[in-house]
């Protein structure tokens, strides 16, 4: 498992994730912090393409072998593109959260809503 | 670490499947001293336990251990417990720590009348579940003298630290438990690793016991189900006259003839395990759409496939039966699944 990193080009949401943003689209996935605090995730059933996320709202779940958890989206929109290849490997979700264990990409319905999330020196800073 | 019962206890090492395959394949140590001790002893311990554990105590000799539930006087379940009888008038209980306190008021309030003293033990005792194929060996090697087979106990010197021996287990492997001085604990703990054994959560004790199809109280076993329909018939001997037995005996008579003219308008139920058909894991409270509810749900390290236990109708408890569980919305397919989930002959 990787060591803990906080990107610095990426915005955070208190509940654990990150969204990183490129002009009205965005990538979700949860954070380091959150993947170590759930374990080994063995379990990813990805949402539908099409369905609409919003702001501080569950919009899908990650499994631990002992618990399911609830991710909380950062932003609003509606989802173009998920993560299929989680499907088999969840565990990338722990390996590479920032990257290759990305959850999904939406389209942002108010990309102004990203002023609202922290950056990574104010995130970091909640964890303690 | 995570709370139960007011200990602070070791949920994952090093991660759960990691920890669950290293006791399928090797052996791993547990450390369960949440799980409690009573201590029962006197002239009269034998009548007196008699009637408080569901088990036939004629058949459970010195140096034997023995499973049983503890009921009420309506059948429903106290707690499940392994007892071992020490010597010829002196048991040692081990209950489940979130239901010591009201097991040690049931055996006291149970023991007027009787020339037998009921004594707590949950302090002096720390204990250790060492287990796995190569658990045996690694204890072996520390140990003064032969280890107990299985479902017996001893006194020996592990590490040289004075320890009881059981040849008990909640994980469906061969291994051993140990009751010690909680002081002696660390050492034999770390003379425990370095002889091999991987340190093991209780994450993992869980995915464990659950292929095994050992019930866990509050989640398969609770006051308000009786043992015949969690499958734990096996272990009751109604005609001992244990508090309970009369309506074990009359819920095992109904069982046994239900092909008879329905005189209940709730059907009765069974505890069933099964594997789900495809994605995804079932977890505690997931109903089923035929009926009943999932009691534990897990994702098998051994089998890569969720697994579980649930009551159902008892006419869906046949191994093979399809059943549909509604899992947070998603209706999943689950086969019924003969016990143990897990064994190494499959």
């Amino acid at each position: 498992m990787a060591d803990a990193s906080y990107p610095d080009d990426l915005h955070y949401h208190a509940e654990h994730d990150w969204a990183r943003v490129e002009g009205d689209q965005a990538t979700l996935g949860i954070t380091w912090y959150a993947q170590d605090s759930l374990g080994e995730i063995v379990f990813f059933d990805p949402p539908k393409q099409g369905a609409t996320v919003t702001k501080d709202s569950p919009y899908t779940e990650v499994e631990s072998v002992k618990a399911v958890s609830d991710v909380t989206a950062p932003l609003s929109g509606e989802i173009i593109e998920v993560n299929e290849t989680l499907a088999d490997s969840p565990e990338k979700i722990n390996d590479d959260p920032y990257g290759e264990g990305w959850l999904v990409k939406i389209s942002l319905s108010d990309p102004s809503e990203a002023e609202s999330l922290m950056d990574a020196a104010a995130y970091e800073a909640t964890l303690d | 670490m995570t709370g139960f019962a007011g200990w602070e206890m070791p949920a994952q090492y090093q991660g759960i499947r990691a920890e669950h395959l290293a006791v399928r394949q090797r052996a791993g140590v547990f450390d369960v001293s949440h799980m409690g001790q009573i201590k029962t002893c006197g002239p009269q311990a034998t009548e007196l336990l008699q009637r408080l554990l569901s088990g036939d105590l004629r058949k459970l000799p010195k140096g034997g251990a023995q499973y049983g539930v503890i009921c009420r006087e309506d059948g429903g379940v106290l707690d499940d417990v392994i007892t071992y009888r020490l010597a010829e008038c002196e048991y040692l209980t081990v209950s489940n720590a979130a239901n010591h306190e009201r097991d040690l008021a049931w055996f006291s309030s149970h023991a007027r009348g009787y020339n037998a003293d009921v004594i707590d033990l949950i302090d002096r005792f720390a204990m250790l579940a060492v287990q796995g194929p190569e658990a045996r060996a690694i204890v072996d090697e520390l140990a003064d003298g032969p280890l107990p087979i299985r479902m017996r106990v001893c006194e020996r010197s592990v590490g040289s630290r004075p320890v009881t021996i059981c040849g008990t287990g909640y994980t469906g492997e061969d291994g051993v438990e140990l009751l010690l001085d909680p002081a002696d604990a660390p050492a034999v703990w770390d003379a425990l690793i370095a002889a091999g054994a991987v340190p093991a959560g209780l994450g993992a004790r869980d995915t464990l016991r659950l292929e095994a199809c050992f019930p866990l109280y509050g989640n398969e076993l609770s006051e308000g189900r009786g043992p015949i329909e969690a499958g734990l018939g096996w272990c009751c001997a109604e005609a001992t006259g244990f508090i309970g037995s009369d309506a074990v005996a009359r819920t095992r008579k109904s069982d046994a003839s239900a092909s008879g003219p329905a005189e209940k308008s709730v059907p009765a139920q069974r505890l069933v395990a099964f594997v789900l058909d495809g994605p995804g894991i079932a977890r505690p409270g997931n109903p089923i759409s035929q009926g009943g509810t999932v009691t534990s749900g897990t994702l098998s390290p051994s089998l890569e496939r969720g697994i579980g236990m649930a009551y159902v109708p008892a006419e869906r408890a046949t191994p093979g039966t399809p059943l549909t569980i509604d899992v947070r919305g998603t209706e999943r397919g689950a086969t019924v699944h003969r016990k143990p989930i897990y064994s190494k002959e499959a």
